[in-house]
């Protein structure tokens, strides 16, 4: 099953109801998604992106994961 | 699996620099894995390469270990530092060349100073 760019931006809003979510892409495959939440000021990149990772519940890559590619970038708010 | 642990704990402790990736530094077999090989190529930066397309529970055994669901993986002085997204992020803004400098790293400074000149 092919993924859309709505279903990942609904995903991460489930755990981050107040971020901006932007989500590019429409392959059903290759994904770029930007996510600015006020929960990742002071974590690194790599903790804030686990935290968006986790929030995808393993469709991120593996056998079953649909999502081959998703580039991430992530920020807390100016 | 704890094998599998183990293996990787003594891979990026004994080796400054591993890559994790698809397929090997000659020949990545993907294009983030090609794209991270070929910044610390073009760096100059010595690093181990690890096939993870080899070895199916290396495949698993890297994402659990991180706690991170894709490759490439970057390892520095038995840290992760980051995949794809990241690794290019700190490449662009300068921080890639802080860290090789904090750790010690050899890199060449112009050659990351031309991949900058070249995305800006």
């Amino acid at each position: 099953m092919a993924i859309l760019a709505t279903d990942i931006e609904a995903l991460i809003r489930e755990t981050f109801p107040d971020a901006q979510i932007k989500v590019q892409g429409d392959d059903g495959a290759h994904f770029a998604a930007h996510v600015v939440d006020e929960s990742f000021r002071g974590k690194n990149r790599v903790q804030q992106q686990r935290a968006v990772y986790a929030a995808l519940k393993g469709k991120m890559d593996g056998p079953a994961g649909e999502l081959h590619a998703l580039a991430l970038t992530t920020k807390a708010p100016d | 699996m704890t094998d599998v642990k183990t293996q990787i704990e003594e891979t990026v402790k004994a080796n400054d620099v591993v890559l994790y990736m698809k397929g090997t530094k000659e020949m990545p077999q993907c294009g983030f894995s090609s794209r991270v090989a070929g910044v610390l190529n073009f760096m100059g930066v010595p690093f181990t390469d690890v096939n993870v397309l080899a070895d199916d529970s290396l495949r698993q055994g890297i994402k659990d270990y991180s706690d991170w669901p894709t490759v490439p993986q970057l390892y520095v002085k038995g840290e992760f530092v980051g995949g794809c997204d990241i690794i290019t992020e700190m490449t662009l803004s300068g921080e890639l060349d802080t860290l090789f400098a904090e750790k010690n790293v050899t890199f060449d400074k112009a050659a990351a100073d031309k991949i900058r000149e070249a995305n800006a």
